[in-house]
């Protein structure tokens, strides 16, 4: 109540002006659930979803003094139900700013209509590198870091230890290929070696039988001094530390791992953040969530910098060198005007720690050392972005 | 180990000397360091998590944020017990002690609140709603405006210490840390940590005067993130900490020039002067140390290991 009051104070103490409605949409796409071996672990139902909703709050304090109000339109698409069907109707009600947690074809999709031509899309759902690449799109910015980026993150950390010779463990879903694909690239871009590999073929329930069966498969494995695991889902590789024939520390979807965000970051005032995603979504705060964040952070920040809301020149703002956005990782994220990606130090974390926040020393860059992770600017195979090279 | 050196301190005779008193984040303690010898004189325990600390004007009172205890700790600084809390609201991370030695202005960070609170009823006589995460305090000579910086929402809110009222909300860069008032009352200068730049402001208009950027050779532009800010006792110069870059920028107050670059410990955040304002001192957060500054030939003397991550620093002169 005393907060109310002063409020009211406080509007009152401020110049008055017609406060000027900033819309920006949560466009969702909803997946089933696919099957791990765990039955303790699941997404949360707002993942993602949490992450916009903190943010803009965060962003509609600042709005208050700006006389800025910012609202933010839900939509969330079920599995059965039409996406594009859903994404033309609300571009159909003014949706100019999108903040999209959707697989590649879905967002390819809504990017491609011609109603969402002039509009600004921020991809929070989809790591795929060729979205980045080949795939980019003029309207779509990435806050998603892609999953080269966290290949990269990872080989840096490697490198810097010394782990030169490694092992690799992949499974059988296409997300599983893809980033062993990308951390065969980022083996490669770092002078790593890939000892041997091997595909995981196993059905059992891990749950019993993993000390049986993980030492037996490992077994006839090459020397190497860190075990890689692809297993993007979360379905077997939790089982794989500490079962190994040979006693070697455990990598890439399980282990450690680059991510985006997870719930231990603390440091540059991470902690303040957890602390309020926590006590608004009552559950720890993702990387999923993070994008969704940095994406409203970023947009409040542009609207702040810029004086407008047009999409046009949200965007021209972020893919400049102006932008120098705070987002609790030590130092200011941007974006890159090549494909649209979010550059941002990658923290490398277990369960209960950050062991290390990728660019680390010694890997240098021209320009931007946080360009050491993902595709740089000259091997990008964007060309929607052209007019900024 | 820990208990037997915090012993010792309690026991031995406190020597009569300048002093500064440093809030170690991370060790839940203040270190004491005696200003003549430059070592460690005495450490005390304190809430979690000290950050802000000042002391009241006959330096016979300790103000401590200690922040993950959500309260404001009074210590006597001659026994080093902690007196009594004062209500601070949750999570005080900063604060500035009002020229009338009674108004106590804290930063409520989780809350984005600025919380005034009088030190002898010991209530809280307003909470005003500021943005989000605020943090850098500072209020004019005269005491009638207080500046809460948040360092979300990226502004400097101007408060009216008679109403208690916000007047005026300017936008600085990305993520304020700090807000110094010039001596004369004249200028605020606010830092922002991530947009790398401190603005410097005409207080009676508050209107930006000028910002100053800074570039030291070999050090990456994203690790120059000013924080903490001191003005020299002539008002000269002011000493701004580059957090990681592990320097010091000196500023000419006039000019908005940086003159020179001083190297000091790792992540440097605050200073505070010696009560005979020839040394500065600077908590070095991530080296967990302090390093100490000739004024006169603005090189460093001498490094002094405290406790872990070192944050808020203050002086009391010599107790007579």
């Amino acid at each position: 109540m005393k907060n109310l009051v002063l409020s009211a104070a406080l509007m009152l103490a401020c110049t008055p002006l017609a406060a000027e409605t900033v819309r920006l949409d949560w466009l969702e796409r909803q997946l089933t659930p696919p099957p791990v071996l765990s039955n303790l672990t699941g997404d949360p139902a707002d993942l993602g979803l949490a992450g916009a909703r903190l943010s803009l709050a965060d962003i509609a304090t600042t709005g208050k003094f700006l006389k800025i109000d910012w609202a933010l339109h839900e939509t969330v698409v079920a599995p059965e139900e039409d996406f594009l069907a859903a994404a033309k109707r609300v571009l159909a009600t003014g949706a100019r700013v999108l903040i999209v947690r959707a697989p590649a074809a879905d967002l390819l999709a809504l990017a491609d209509l011609p109603e969402a031509a002039g509009a600004l899309i921020f991809n929070t759902g989809a790591p795929e590198p060729r979205l980045r690449n080949e795939d980019c799109r003029a309207n779509v910015l990435h806050t998603l870091p892609s999953t080269a980026m966290r290949t990269d993150a990872l080989a840096q950390q490697l490198r810097a230890k010394r782990w030169q010779s490694l092992a690799l463990i992949t499974g059988p879903q296409p997300e599983d290929r893809a980033f062993a694909a990308a951390l065969k690239t980022s083996l490669a871009k770092f002078g790593l070696t890939l000892a041997g590999e091997k595909d995981w073929p196993l059905t059992a329930d891990m749950r019993r039988s993993g000390a049986a069966e993980v030492p037996l498969f490992t077994q006839d494995l090459p020397e190497h001094d860190l075990l890689l695991v692809a297993d993007e889902r979360g379905d077997f590789a939790r089982y794989i530390p500490f079962n190994t024939w040979l006693p070697r520390p455990v990598a890439g979807s399980e282990g450690l791992s680059a991510k985006g965000w997870t719930e231990v970051v603390e440091d540059y005032g991470a902690a303040q953040l957890q602390v309020r995603f926590r006590q608004t979504a009552s559950r720890p705060m993702q990387d999923a969530d993070f994008s969704a964040w940095a994406a409203i952070a970023a947009i409040s920040d542009a609207r702040t910098r810029t004086g407008t809301a047009d999409p046009a020149d949200l965007r021209s703002f972020l893919l400049s060198d102006k932008a120098r956005i705070a987002a609790f990782l030590g130092q200011p994220v941007s974006f890159r005007p090549w494909d649209g990606q979010m550059r941002q130090p990658m923290p490398l974390v277990t369960e209960r720690a950050v062991v290390a926040m990728a660019p680390l020393e010694g890997f240098l860059h021209q320009t931007n050392e946080l360009d050491t992770l993902g595709t740089d600017r000259p091997e990008t195979l964007c060309k929607a972005f052209g007019a900024n090279l | 180990m820990i208990r037997a050196l915090l012993l010792t301190t309690l026991l031995a005779t406190p020597a009569m000397a300048d002093e500064i008193w440093v809030t170690n984040e991370s060790d839940d303690t203040v270190s004491v360091i005696d200003v003549a010898t430059l070592a460690v004189k005495a450490t005390y325990p304190t809430g979690e998590r000290p950050r802000g600390i000042t002391f009241s004007r006959d330096f016979k009172r300790l103000y401590i944020c200690a922040s993950d205890s959500d309260a404001v700790q009074v210590m006597d600084p001659d026994t080093g017990a902690i007196l009594h809390d004062l209500p601070s609201g949750e999570d005080p991370e900063q604060f500035v002690l009002a020229p009338d030695d009674r108004l106590l202005y804290i930063a409520n960070e989780d809350d984005a609140i600025t919380t005034v609170v009088d030190t002898q009823s010991r209530s809280v006589v307003a909470q005003i709603d500021v943005g989000v995460e605020p943090e850098g305090m500072g209020i004019s000579p005269d005491g009638k405006l207080q500046v809460t910086t948040s360092e979300t929402t990226n502004m400097a809110h101007w408060i009216d210490t008679a109403t208690h009222r916000i007047v005026a909300n300017t936008l600085v860069d990305s993520r304020p840390r700090h807000a110094e008032f010039s001596p004369d009352g004249a200028e605020l200068w606010v830092s922002s940590e991530i947009g790398g730049t401190v603005t410097v402001f005409d207080a009676a208009t508050q209107t930006e005067k000028g910002k100053i950027s800074f570039e030291i050779p070999g050090v990456r532009a994203e690790k120059l993130q000013p924080v903490g800010m001191r003005f020299s006792p002539d008002a000269a110069r002011v000493f701004v900490a580059l957090g990681p870059a592990n320097h010091l920028a000196v500023v000419d107050a006039k000019t908005l020039q940086v003159e020179r670059y001083i190297m000091v410990g790792r992540r440097v955040w605050h200073m505070a002067l010696s009560p005979d304002q020839t040394r500065l001192f600077t908590t070095n957060g991530v080296s967990g140390d302090v390093t100490v500054i000739d004024l006169a030939t603005l090189e460093p003397l001498a490094t002094i290991k405290v406790g872990r991550f070192p944050w808020g620093a203050a002086a009391r002169p010599t107790p007579q």
